[in-house]
């Protein structure tokens, strides 16, 4: 039985050199401190927070490859941006971002023009290890932007940053960005995780030939300026940061030191959060919310996720899907109200029953869909198919939790009718590529834009140009030429009936089935506050306290 | 010189394995390039990411690369955790090991005894028992258990430490000698963390133990009821030696081989394939990982995870064979 332990002995020098990479607090050396330190910690407990979530950051980098949604967390919170946005309350008075007002990050203003932007940086602000922010810095990083390739080069092409020549220092606290051309989503995109500032004198001493972005180190480093340091990082387990004291692009945060633990199970962070052990759990299943929010015990906040739906998509271009009163049918026969009570345990807005009318340029809105069987069985008669017909749902598992009950009661519902509808069960590393090729006949998913535009989410979804999430195939000259109008308008009442014209079409010929917008659920023990909805979905410890 | 040999033996098997899970790593559906750019890439960026994992090239050269780098140790880098797949598993063996082991002597400590007193008295209450816990320990599923305990000890009761893996949130892990923490912390004389180890610990191994139970506890009952109508015990019996001898001596180091096949069937079970349990008490072990990977089609720690294994059972099986020669002299090695 001695043959485990001296696998790991081999290779117990590479676990010596990580660890020292990520200058991480000394594993070798709290023999013997460790029992003494325990009680200082106990006492800073009040300042600490302890956070739980299903699967941690992949990546420290966020315009590395593949860097997950819990990655774009911990650079939200460790590295600054020039802006940021302003906060609003939303209709339950919770705390929300507003994107339609910028603030000072570690710009201290800015001078927008047609065709450039200029930014003043705050002097004082420093990074991690003391060295000042200054316009290369930011220069620096936007370059690696554009250059690096991969999503952080593709989210600054979007915004029509495409080259360094573009980025301009023009002192050492003025900052300038010149425009290709004018576009409406530059500014925004200097807000989302990816545009970080980064302390390149430090990130250049691990820059190489073959790697001279230093890729390789700040994946697993942290080199930035924002409100929190990283302390360590034990990848798939843990993460935790302390304050910076130093910060100065925004006040103090109350919270002196984060302790972010990867908890894969649903059922623990549910019993660490009744039990009073952890401070806030996100990724916790409808049902468990919905259980936890009638109890009381615990603090939640759903936050309905903008300009996100969870939908039902028909191929137009695949028989029997091609007939309108087909698709029609198929949506009088959704069993909305159950699919909200026994599959989402109503943690989600529904988006049916609406009046028909298109008032309003407001997106998501409910469809006027609503579950009528007799309706739905005359328009599959006069379709042609009185008898039904024989198809496949498919879905993502690894969206399981919400995507299986869903679908099974949409199933159960069709098959009243007729319809008899074989459940295809697609993994989910599989379920992209498999979507992506289009000959999915009737399929279920969820859509978030990452931007709150209407003409984004439509752009991407009903536009001709037949972009990946046009699962449905869905082509029409008419939607095409209000989306590319909408996209470039300058006139906001042409702008809100161009949108209005998008989603009254939408509903029309239905390629889509609308049946709910998603929350995002977080539950926090009651002595949290300062909790604020972010469009990445993650949490900032900057205006959370406690007690 | 015979252990050299049966290594010598293993050697075609590994390479077997080398080859197979690559292939069949390749042959699974789904890809990474895909699933790793992310919901909103573009084609353009799928394929950078291909290029940049090397996914685009053909397949004998993708092998012939990776066999290139397992000659230098290089297991790659996993995708879906960003570390190298050679120092993750180094991380999680040990805590897989760790708790694998703390069930195994957890359950052999319950199921030998159990086995043994129900095989002396057939038909008994007491075997009745060892039926009973043994029908549940093997129909209960893992998690079921691990959120059942978890519930009673430590949700209701509060005796248990919070599932949080292999330490609460407060202790810091005790230096690194062999990567078990209860080891590590005696070593280092830091009875704190013993404690704190030892707490997080005893959950998630009763959970195991209590499925491990039932192998073990059912094979021993056999082989000591097929020992113990053997001939030789009765000549024993006849010879007059004391009962004692006659059951601890002769019937159970008789009976002991198959048990201790069992066991190692179910070491190497555990370490690999205890996902569930894993996933209930947070615990950093290979089976979550491996699984988490082959979810995210991130081929690196697949293949690492079933090399690992691979040779695991090698070293395993060869450690069986040496035990059996020390149970049992008409066993050999070159046999």
């Amino acid at each position: 039985m001695e043959l485990a332990p001296c696998v790991p002995n081999q290779i117990g020098g590479d676990m010596q050199r990580r660890a020292f990479l990520k200058g991480a607090t000394a594993t070798g050396a709290t023999a013997f401190a460790a029992p003494y330190i325990r009680p200082a910690a106990a006492q800073s407990r009040s300042a600490t927070l302890l956070t739980l979530s299903e699967s941690g950051p992949n990546n420290l980098d966020i315009m590395g490859v593949g860097t997950n949604r819990p990655g774009y967390e911990m650079s939200w919170n460790c590295y600054d941006r020039l802006l940021t946005y302003a906060v609003k309350k939303d209709q339950n008075g919770n705390d929300h971002y507003d994107y339609t007002k910028f603030e000072p990050e570690l710009a201290e203003s800015w001078d927008l023009h047609d065709l450039s932007v200029t930014f003043k940086l705050r002097k004082d602000a420093t990074f991690h290890d003391g060295t000042p922010v200054t316009a290369a810095d930011v220069k620096w990083s936007f370059d690696r932007a554009v250059s690096v390739g991969g999503v952080a080069t593709f989210q600054f092409k979007a915004a029509s940053l495409e080259r360094p020549e573009q980025f301009v220092i023009v002192d050492d606290h003025t900052f300038r960005i010149d425009f290709l051309r004018k576009d409406r989503l530059t500014m925004p995109d200097l807000v989302v995780p990816t545009p970080i500032v980064i302390n390149s004198g430090l990130a250049k001493k691990h820059a190489t030939d073959k790697d001279p972005w230093a890729t390789e180190w700040v994946k697993n480093a942290e080199a930035g300026g924002g409100a929190f340091q990283l302390e360590k990082w034990t990848p798939g387990q843990e993460i935790i940061f302390r304050r910076f004291d130093g910060w100065k692009s925004g006040p103090l945060p109350k919270i002196e030191r984060v302790i972010w633990r990867t908890i894969p199970s649903a059922g623990t962070r549910r019993a660490l959060m009744q039990r009073g052990d952890a401070d806030i759990s996100v990724d916790l299943p409808p049902k468990d919310v919905s259980e936890l929010a009638e109890r009381g015990k615990l603090h939640i906040v759903g936050t309905p996720i903008e300009n996100a739906i969870q939908y039902f998509d028909m191929n137009v271009k695949m028989k029997p899907f091609d007939n309108l009163k087909v698709r029609q049918a198929i949506a009088y026969a959704i069993p909305y109200q159950k699919i909200m009570d026994a599959a989402m345990f109503r943690r989600g807005k529904p988006m049916f029953g609406g009046s028909g009318e298109v008032t309003q340029p407001i997106w998501p809105q409910p469809s006027p869909y609503v579950t009528d069987i007799a309706k739905a069985k005359k328009l599959l008669s006069e379709a042609g198919f009185p008898s039904g017909f024989e198809t496949t749902l498919s879905f993502d598992m690894g969206a399981a939790v919400i995507n299986e009950p869903i679908c099974e009661l949409t199933q159960e519902s069709l098959g009243r009718m007729g319809i008899r509808v074989a459940l295809n069960k697609i993994p989910g590393a599989n379920w992209r590529a498999e979507f992506a090729k289009k000959t999915l006949p009737f399929s279920a998913n969820v859509f978030g834009g990452w931007l709150n535009y209407p003409e984004y989410f439509f752009f991407w979804n009903y536009h001709g140009q037949n972009s990946i999430f046009n699962t449905m195939s869905y082509q029409d000259p008419a939607m095409d030429k209000l989306i590319d109008a909408a996209r470039f308008e300058t006139d906001t009442k042409k702008y809100e009936d161009e949108i209005e014209g998008c989603i009254r079409i939408a509903f029309a010929e239905t390629p889509r089935i609308p049946v709910f917008q998603p929350y995002l659920d977080v539950a926090m023990q009651q002595n949290i506050s300062g909790y604020r909805y972010w469009f990445h979905r993650q949490l900032d410890y900057r205006q959370l306290a406690k007690g | 010189m015979p252990v050299l040999r049966r290594l010598l033996i293993a050697l075609p098997s590994v390479m077997g394995v080398i080859v197979v899970t690559f292939l069949l790593t390749r042959a699974l559906p789904g890809d990474p390039a895909i699933y790793f750019a992310g919901p909103a890439a573009t084609q353009q960026a799928i394929a950078e990411i291909r290029h940049a994992m090397g996914f685009d090239r053909s397949l004998p050269a993708q092998f012939v690369d990776y066999v290139r780098h397992l000659s230098r140790g290089d297991l790659g880098t996993s995708l879906t955790t960003g570390q190298p797949v050679l120092s993750e598993l180094a991380a999680r063996l040990p805590a897989s090991a760790e708790l694998t082991l703390t069930a195994l002597v957890l359950s052999v400590g319950i199921a030998l005894p159990l086995g043994i007193v129900a095989a002396l008295r057939p038909g008994s209450p007491v075997d009745h028992v060892c039926r009973i816990i043994t029908t549940a320990g093997v129909s209960l599923p893992t998690f079921f258990t691990g959120l059942l305990l978890v519930y009673l000890f430590y949700y209701l009761a509060g005796v248990a430490p919070a599932p949080l893996g292999r330490l609460d949130t407060f202790s810091t892990p005790p230096p690194h000698y062999s990567g078990f923490y209860l080891v590590d912390s005696l070593i280092a004389g830091d009875f704190v963390t013993f404690r704190a180890a030892l707490g997080q610990l005893l959950l998630p191994s009763a959970t195991m133990a209590i499925f491990s139970l039932a192998p073990l506890a059912r094979i021993t009952r056999a082989s000591m009821l097929a020992a113990l109508g053997s001939e030789f015990i009765r000549t024993a019996r006849a010879s007059g030696l004391g009962r004692r001898r006659v059951v601890c001596v002769y019937a159970l180091r008789n009976a002991l081989l198959p048990v201790i096949t069992t066991l190692g069937m179910v070491f190497s079970f555990m370490l690999g394939a205890n996902v569930l349990v894993e996933k209930v008490f947070a615990w950093p072990g290979l089976g979550s990982y491996a699984v988490d990977a082959l979810i995210a089609s991130d081929y690196a720690p697949v293949q690492g995870f079933v090399l690992a294994m691979a040779l695991l059972y090698v070293m395993l099986n060869l450690m069986i064979d040496l035990i059996y020669c020390l149970l049992d002299p008409r066993v050999r090695l070159d046999a």
